[in-house]
Parts: C-alpha cells; sequence; structure tokens
C-alpha cells in the first residue's frame, strides 16, 4: 500500500495512458464485449461497436497533455440522447461508460505496477465523471420528451369547431389550469374575428372539476369576448359542478348558462335570428319532397 | 399633434383609431366628436380600434368617456374590431367597459346600430 501511495499522481496517469495506447486494439474489443453482453436484448451490435469504437478515439483525443474532451462529450451526449429517445433505462445508458472501468482493469491487473494500480485511481474518477455526465445528459433528454409532449397534449386538447355560421364551439375535455386556459382563450377569440361568429359556446363536460379559478378563467373568457363583440354561452355543467360552483359561491352574473351542448346551441340559434320548426312526422317530410 | 378624423356615413359617426393616442389628441377627439354628433344629429358612434395593438386603462377610460358623453347627446356608441390580445389585456386589467356596446368588426357594427334604431323608426312611422 505503502508503495502504491509514493508513486506520483502524474506517473500513474501517464502509465494508464500508456497501457492505453499500447493495447488500444485490445481494450475497445473487451469493453466491446463488456457493454454488448449487459445490454439487453435490441440492440444493434455493429452498431453498438461502432460508437464505442468513436467513443474510444475520443477518449484517447482527450488524454494527454493539453488534450480536448469536447469530442468525447459531444458524442456521450448524443449516445445518452438516442438512448433516452428509444427507452432505454438509465442502467443500461451508464454501463455502457462503467463497462470500460472493468475492460481496462484487467489490463492494469496483468501490468501490476505500482503506476498502473494508482492511475486506476484517477482512471476511476474520469470514468464516473463520465457517467454521471451521460446519465444527466440522458435525464436531460428524458425532460425535453416529456416537456415535448405536454405541449402536444395542449395544441390537441383545444379545438375551436364551428357549429354554425355564426356559431362556434369550444369542447374542453380534461383538468384546466391557468396555461390551458389561456391557450383555450386565445384561440377562441382568434376564432371569433377570423370566422367573423358573435356567438362561442364553451362546453366543459368534459371537464372533472370547477374550482374557483377554473371558473374565474372561464369569466374572463366570457367577458373577453364580450368586449370585442361576442356572446359566450358556458354548456355542459354537470350537477354535482353546479352544486359546487353555487357552494363555492361563484356568481356567473348575467352568463347565460345551459345543460347540454343542445340547449346552448338552440339559445344561439334563437339569439341569432335562426328559426327552426320540428315537422310532425317523417311521411310529411317525404310528401314534401315528393 | 395628430388629429382622429371623425367621419360621418348616414346618421352614424365614424371614428378609425390609427395613430399611438396621446392624451392631448384624445382630448381632441372627445371635443370634435361631441361637436359633430351635436352638429350632425348622428344617432350613432362606430369607434374602430382594429388597429389599436396596444391599450392601457387610458385607452379604456377613453371609450367609456366617449361612451357617456354620446349617449349624453343621444347616440350609442359601438366599439368595434378589439384585437384579442387588447380584450385579455382590457379584462386582466379588470376594465369590462360596461356602457359601451361592441361588435366584431364595422359591419357587424353598423348592423347593430340599425337593430338599434329601428324601433325608434317604426314609432315615428305611427
Amino acid at each position: 500500500m505503502g508503495v502504491t501511495l509514493s508513486v506520483p499522481a502524474d506517473a500513474g496517469r501517464r502509465r494508464i495512458e500508456q497501457l492505453l495506447q499500447d493495447n488500444e486494439e485490445r481494450v475497445l474489443r473487451r469493453w466491446q464485449e463488456i457493454a454488448g453482453s449487459s445490454s439487453t436484448g435490441n440492440v444493434d451490435r455493429a452498431d453498438l461497436a461502432a460508437q464505442l469504437r468513436e467513443l474510444f478515439q475520443a477518449l484517447l483525443q482527450s488524454l494527454g497533455e493539453g488534450g480536448d474532451s469536447s469530442d468525447l462529450r459531444g458524442l456521450l451526449a448524443e449516445l445518452s440522447r438516442n438512448r433516452a429517445r428509444q427507452g432505454f433505462t438509465p442502467s443500461e445508458t451508464a454501463i455502457v461508460v462503467f463497462g470500460l472501468k472493468e475492460a481496462v482493469y484487467e489490463f492494469i491487473e496483468t501490468d501490476g505496477s505500482p503506476e498502473a494500480l494508482r492511475g486506476f485511481v484517477w482512471f476511476s474518477q474520469l470514468i464516473d465523471d463520465l457517467g454521471l455526465f451521460t446519465i444527466e445528459n440522458y435525464s436531460a433528454a428524458r425532460e425535453k420528451v416529456i416537456v415535448d409532449q405536454a405541449e402536444q397534449l395542449l395544441e390537441l386538447s383545444t379545438p375551436v369547431v364551428k357549429l354554425w355560421e355564426g356559431i362556434v364551439a369550444v369542447p374542453l375535455v380534461g383538468t384546466l389550469d391557468s396555461a390551458r386556459t389561456q391557450v383555450v382563450m386565445e384561440k377562441l377569440l382568434q376564432t371569433l374575428v377570423d370566422t367573423g361568429s358573435e356567438h362561442a359556446v364553451i362546453d366543459i363536460t368534459g371537464v372533472p372539476a370547477v374550482d374557483t379559478q377554473v371558473a374565474q378563467h372561464l369569466l374572463k373568457t366570457v367577458v373577453a369576448a364580450r368586449l370585442m363583440g361576442a356572446e359566450c354561452v358556458i354548456s355542459g355543467i354537470r350537477p354535482q359542478i353546479a352544486h359546487t360552483i353555487v357552494t363555492l359561491g361563484i356568481e356567473f352574473g348575467d352568463i347565460v348558462t345551459k345543460a347540454s351542448l343542445a340547449d346552448a346551441l338552440a339559445h344561439a340559434l334563437r339569439e341569432s335570428g335562426v328559426e327552426f320548426v320540428s315537422r310532425r312526422t317523417r311521411v310529411a317530410v317525404r310528401t314534401e319532397e315528393g | 399633434m395628430d388629429r382622429v378624423p371623425v367621419l360621418k356615413l348616414g346618421d352614424i359617426l365614424i371614428v378609425s383609431i390609427q395613430i399611438d393616442l396621446q392624451d392631448q389628441s384624445v382630448l381632441a377627439l372627445q371635443e370634435d366628436l361631441a361637436d359633430k354628433v351635436v352638429a350632425t344629429g348622428a344617432r350613432g358612434v362606430i369607434i374602430d380600434i382594429t388597429a389599436v395593438e396596444i391599450v392601457d386603462s387610458f385607452i379604456g377610460r377613453m371609450l367609456a368617456t366617449i361612451a357617456a358623453i354620446s349617449r349624453m347627446l343621444d347616440a350609442e356608441t359601438v366599439v368595434v374590431g378589439m384585437r384579442p390580445a387588447v380584450a385579455i389585456t382590457l379584462v386582466e386589467l379588470g376594465l369590462s367597459l360596461g356602457g359601451v356596446r361592441t361588435a366584431l368588426n364595422l359591419e357587424k357594427g353598423v348592423a347593430l346600430l340599425k337593430h338599434l334604431e329601428a324601433p325608434r323608426i317604426t314609432t315615428a312611422a305611427r
């Protein structure tokens, strides 16, 4: 032990670099074996081998005096990003990097010199650093996937549909929060301008719960639409929600609320001056068509 | 100082705001409009803010004031062409422009005034 510690750290580091350069091909092959056997089924072996070769070259480049590790980090970042997208677990991703430690250790064991053993401590730290870097990139990529999906969901879940000439509807589905309501509000108002519609129906049949905040957002939307010269009807209020709203003491004022989308449409049609009569029997309809 | 022109179309006065409003020009507009309403006996005033992209509480108050002045002179005020972003800002500011009628665009604004006018005409005909 005393012998090992008396070796200067620099000498150990140089020894490892020497070892890596001398045994380049063998270390790489061993690394490929270890990484390949630890990865589960759906890995393309040839692909992995090529990736590891690139990584190894970049690693060699980063060693020595004034070595540049930006290539190595770039490659690692790409590897972890790809693995995150393809649905690998974090361990599967990290093991690729940590496999190199095992591969190198085997060569150090055969070498057996105190310098090599001292150097392994340094090398181990280096690999740990790279491993952590990989994991960080992996989770960043994962997070980005989640954020992207949340955005897509936001776009998907807020359609504005035209029910009649001059009447549009927004069927809201799912929990409403500030961000979503903001999107709905802007989209609805923009549609009112674009289509010149004077009536809008906000259908909340698919909204599981209404609290003061959600109600506040709905009211703001209605008032904003009024400022622009359009009238809003809120429909699809289920009994429990009506109960909640009254219990919370939310005042809807003179805003028209209807139980069903059909009622709201009928109201909007009446307001815009459309009259509709129901025919008495189907026979009567046929007679007229004939 | 830029003056906002007041246009006459039948018994309706149309004001289209296309400049950044300063305190002075707003005061001038209010005076011009009041004079014009009296001079022409206009029944309606339409304020077109299609070109207004930025609003503050000052503009909100201006609209309410103009509406109040016109109503005093027996003319209905309709604000038309408000952009969604402007409407949202006014709501966030807590200005709901009570007493001001609104319409999506100039055409609908004119139709609204005609609609409001209709009962008077029938009464006059009897």
